[in-house]
């Protein structure tokens, strides 16, 4: 059986380009990709942490089912909030939307 | 502690919660009924609807005197949560009667129905007993305030407002997810009574709990708006309508610091030393930052932005100081989010009501508003005087509070550096009150007429501000059995 830890770098892993994505991509669409990443590299580690922790009890798998529920309503949000800025500005470059500042 | 059992009087436990839904479905139905000519008495439907479930909570969901768990050890019914929902239910209907006096969104039902959402989730995240119920109760209020902050689609700085706090939201709320993954991984439950004893088994090294306390923590100080996490609260303030900015600076922020409290207090007591330096040092940071750049704001909505960055350091001077001796520290941060939450609510909503006349928000367009309103220049100067901490307001004896907090746990340096911040905070509100009261302008002549959904949530707030301020040991009290609740 594939040891837990291969499961948990693989994980970090994901989180990490997940985060990086977030931080140094421009268009938001792919922001909210890279946030995408960091909820899945969520799910993979309570999944995992569950089959090999604790397997007897439901914790883990419905913790990740409510990630992903709750992730759903936040891009469907996030896509409507993109297009509401589309609208008003025709552009989802993140620099480029920067009428509040210092 | 944890009741397995199904017990009906839980219900009773949840009855704030179960009334907020059904007051949104009414303003749903409401919304569809009623004619377009009567949409403005939505927000009177939700104000009052707020004041009704706050009196039956009073009398119908008072906990007892220990807490307990409920619905499997979901949520935990106890002092703390409750006096925490009272603040959420008042802040919301002081809301939704600044909302109904704009023009562009107090007519639409949905407005008060995302802001019940969102008041939902807040009641939850106070009483969230279990990580998998405190993720729910953050989204189920962030979500709700994302759209919030974009609300008006017609304008420029509302959508941006909206998709930057969207997109920082989602990310940091990415970052909690994965403390949680870990922290669940660690202990093998999602309880937050039982991590600390999870975590004391599995002697874990202190770095990586404090790795994990981290990730989590980065989460809720994005909600109190704290530095470092603090970048968002201008913009989206800014750019959200007043009396959103107003929500999102006192409920938002409360619900945020009574989630700190409990997962720090009860999840972690094993690290207490590390988390309350840490909080230390994050509270200077804040407080110092927040003021610095609060000087130099030519935008009132800005400018109030950074200041309750500021507040947010002030408050956690409280956090940091608990110690496992004392109750102090908790009770000062209870103590000091009402007598905030009361003052933050009043500046805002002076704000809005300027600024639904003038149409403008920057501090220069404020010369002569003495002349042109005296009473709104006077709850102006009641707010912003409260803010900078003048007895004999609520926001003197908070600050007292909270410094006396710090003294107790050894921490004078921080009461000092708290101090000198206020001096600070001191100069930018009496700069925008010398703009009211001594400048003079062409405009004096024009009214400025208050709606009166304004003058009676202003009254309200004046009078709770001054309550605090005169008559404290009774607010006090409250707080310190709510702080004793919490264990």
């Amino acid at each position: 059986m594939i040891p837990l830890s291969w499961y948990l770098i693989f994980a970090a892993a994901l989180f990490s380009i997940g985060l990086f994505g977030v931080l140094a991509r421009k268009n938001a669409i792919a922001i909210l990709m890279g946030i995408e990443l960091m909820l899945n590299s969520v799910n993979i580690n309570l999944v995992a942490f569950w089959r090999y922790l604790s397997p007897e009890m439901i914790t883990g798998q419905v913790f990740a089912i409510i990630v992903f529920a709750v992730a759903a309503a936040e891009v469907a949000v996030g896509l409507a909030l993109i297009i509401s800025v589309y609208r008003r500005k025709s552009t989802i470059v993140a620099e480029d939307i920067d009428m509040l500042k210092f | 502690m944890v009741s397995g059992n199904f017990d009906p009087s839980m219900f009773l436990a949840i009855f704030p919660e179960i009334m907020i839904l059904v007051l949104g479905l009414l303003i749903l139905l409401f919304d569809l009924f009623l004619p377009k000519e009567q949409h403005d008495k939505l927000g009177w439907v939700t104000a009052g609807g707020l004041t009704l479930i706050i009196i039956g909570s009073l009398f119908v969901a008072q906990p007892s005197g220990i807490g307990e768990q409920i619905f499997g050890g979901m949520l935990r019914h106890d002092g703390l949560s409750f006096s925490f929902k009272m603040i959420f239910l008042f802040s919301a209907a002081i809301t939704a009667m600044f909302v109904m006096g704009m023009d562009k969104v107090g007519k639409r039902g949905e407005f008060y129905l995302l802001m019940l959402a969102s008041t939902l989730g807040m009641c939850l995240m106070s009483s969230a007993s279990d990580l998998i119920m405190l993720y729910l109760a953050i989204e189920t209020t962030s979500i709700p305030l994302y759209i919030l902050a974009g609300f008006m689609t017609e304008d420029d700085k509302s959508t941006e407002a909206g998709f930057k706090y969207l997109l920082f939201g989602a990310m940091t709320s990415a970052i909690l997810l994965y403390g949680f993954s870990l922290l669940f991984g660690f202990t093998g439950t999602t309880n937050i009574y039982k991590i600390s004893y999870g975590l004391q088994m599995g002697s874990f090294p202190i770095v990586v709990v404090f790795g994990v306390l981290l990730l989590i923590v980065t989460g809720f100080i994005f909600k109190i708006s704290a530095v470092p996490m603090h970048f968002w609260a201008p913009d989206v303030y800014e750019g959200a309508p007043t009396p959103v900015a107003g929500f999102l600076s006192t409920a938002s922020k409360a619900a945020g610091f009574s989630v700190l409290l409990r997962v720090l207090l009860i999840a972690f007591p094993g690290v207490l030393p590390y988390w309350s330096a840490f909080l230390v040092a994050i509270s200077t940071l804040t407080m110092t930052v927040g003021n610095l750049l609060a000087l130099t704001q030519k935008n009132i909505k800005r400018m109030l932005a950074y200041s309750s960055i500021a507040h947010a350091g002030y408050a956690l001077i409280g956090l940091g100081s608990i110690s496992s001796l004392s109750i102090l520290g908790i009770s000062s941060v209870v103590f000091y989010l009402v007598a905030y939450v009361l003052t933050n609510l009043a500046a805002f909503g002076v704000v809005a009501a300027f600024g639904k006349v003038s149409g403008s928000d920057d501090i220069a367009a404020y010369a002569g508003l003495s002349r042109r309103s005296p009473v709104l220049a006077l709850t102006m100067m009641v707010a912003f005087l409260s803010l900078a901490g003048m007895p004999p307001f609520g926001g003197f004896v908070v600050k007292f509070i909270v410094f006396s907090a710090a003294v107790q746990a050894n921490l004078i340096w921080l009461a000092v550096v708290g101090v000198l911040n206020s001096i600070v905070g001191l100069y930018y509100y009496l700069t925008v009150l010398k703009v009211v009261y001594l400048y003079r302008s062409e405009d004096e002549e024009k009214p400025l007429p208050i709606p009166r959904s304004y003058s009676i949530a202003l009254c309200v707030l004046v009078f709770g501000i001054l309550a605090i301020g005169i008559v404290m040991s009774p607010w006090f009290n409250l707080s310190t059995a709510a702080a004793h609740a919490l264990f």
